[in-house]
């Protein structure tokens, strides 16, 4: 694996659309500039919300993995 | 010999704690003894608010005297709750008292927080308090066009339909009094649509096309610069009001931060089957106090409470725990006009909401009309537990 240090993990496995994606702004919110958020979903949804709202708000989309069952999002608060 | 009753400790007077302890009261008989502690009394019917806000309603028929809609078997302490020993079995309550428990009820619903947004105590109204909605209701009395934006100042927040429905009344009640045509109203939605349920969301979106709203998306209120009229986005947007309206950020009670059993912003970490805290079993939670995802709501609370009251009884009796919540909400969804749909959802099943019709505009009025002899004892109105 890379030597990314995850701050933060939203196990949002089995929340439905769209908690995983506010999920990650309340993170957003709490968290300082730099800082790395990961959130997992299975919700089919996320893979369209999670990456739309990451560019609009201007963060870092670090990491789109699918793992076994579910999808794992690596997003840096980018300012 | 006579078996020494359970104590039953439920803090908050609203839908979820109320219920609870009307059920608990009433399968428990002299198996226990149940008190309900909560800092001011009244119980406070907040979907009424949003009507305040547009003249509407009146505030006086939103709260009652607690006292009367509890079981008169059920104690009712008025007292705020300072701290939870957990380890103890004990609540510490604001006048120096303790009241021991074997099984404690967190139903103490969600906080607001605007001071957490930087501007918005000066220059914003909200419909989310009996005093907001009132001031806004005086504010839009004055209002003689200009514009009105409506936004999100944090996420989770209560009854998520109430920006939208918001928005669609504020537009007919705009047009009622002669200003709409020199007014713009725009939603600031923090999703990249205008509702956060996709299926409810199509049904909005050509309604508000129709009337006019303009919809701005992914605007997730982080700031309001009061002198210059300006509100700024989490995503490094502007926009520019006469009329500000809010949804303040919440946060769980001080009750469960000052507890330690709460996460970083105060909700209660609660298994989404049993209610039961993650981490103490003896401690079960309900309503707006929960970190579960799904929707911050009086209807949520009401779904909820037969599952906490049974299980406590089966863990009471010995007996094995029957009922689950498999994260049935139903809520209302106005959308202006005496039009208004409703969304029915689960964990498992998001909501096929009907096309909005007269029909669910007179059910929600009746519902509000009704509430304060069915919901608080554990009755739905017959008329809503038919599906459409």
């Amino acid at each position: 694996m890379t030597e990314i240090q995850i701050t933060r993990t939203i196990d949002a496995k089995g929340m439905p659309c769209p908690g995983p994606l506010m999920s990650l702004i309340g993170a957003i919110r709490e968290e300082q500039v730099g800082e790395i958020i990961e959130v997992l979903s299975t919700d089919e949804g996320s893979r369209t919300d999670i990456p739309a709202w990451v560019e609009k708000a201007g963060m870092e989309l670090v990491e789109v993995a699918e793992e076994d069952g579910f999808t794992r999002f690596v997003v840096r608060k980018a300012r | 010999m006579t078996k020494v009753p359970a104590r039953i400790v439920v803090l908050g007077g609203g839908v979820g704690g109320t219920l609870t302890a009307n059920l608990l009261a009433s399968e428990l008989g002299r198996d226990a003894s149940v008190t309900v502690v909560d800092p001011t009394g009244m119980h406070v019917y907040q979907p009424g608010f949003l009507y305040v806000a547009l003249g509407q309603a009146n505030g006086r028929w939103l709260s009652r005297d607690e006292r009367l809609l509890l079981r008169p078997e059920v104690e009712l302490a008025i007292e705020s709750a300072e701290r939870v020993d957990p380890a103890a079995g004990v609540v510490h309550l604001g006048r120096g008292g303790a009241l021991p428990y074997d099984y404690l009820v967190l139903a103490t619903g969600a906080r607001l927080v605007p001071d957490q947004v930087p501007g918005m105590v000066e220059a914003a109204h909200d419909f989310y308090s009996l005093d907001g909605a009132q001031r806004l209701r005086e504010a839009l009395r004055g209002f003689d066009g200009g514009r009105i934006l409506i936004g999100v100042a944090g996420i989770p927040y209560k009854c998520p339909p109430a920006p939208v429905e918001f928005t669609l009344m504020l537009e007919r009640y705009l047009e009622e009094r002669g200003v709409r045509d020199r007014s713009e109203v725009t939603l600031l939605s923090p999703l990249n649509r205008a509702f956060t349920i996709e299926s409810a969301s199509k049904l909005v979106q050509p309604v508000m096309d129709r009337r006019g709203i303009k919809l701005a998306t992914f605007f997730n209120v982080e700031t309001v610069e009061p002198s210059a009229g300006v509100v700024t986005s989490l995503e490094g947007e502007k926009a520019e009001y006469d009329l500000l309206v809010l949804v303040p950020p919440h946060r769980g009670q001080e009750v469960v931060e000052a507890s330690g059993l709460g996460d970083r912003s105060g909700w209660v970490p609660t298994d989404p089957a049993t209610l039961q805290h993650k981490e103490h079993e003896r401690i079960f939670a309900i309503g707006d106090a929960t970190d579960l995802p799904i929707s911050k709501s009086g209807s949520t609370a009401h779904f909820e409470a037969p599952v906490v009251a049974s299980r406590i009884a089966s863990l009471i009796r010995g007996t094995a725990p029957r009922e689950s919540y498999g994260g049935r909400v139903m809520c209302f969804l106005e959308t202006g006009g005496g039009k208004a749909t409703v969304l029915r959802f689960d964990y498992q099943n998001p909501p096929v909401p009907p096309k909005p019709s007269r029909r669910w505009h007179w059910a929600k009025w009746l519902f509000n009309r009704m509430y304060w002899n069915t919901v608080p004892q554990g009755r739905i109105p017959g008329f809503l537990e038919r599906r459409a």
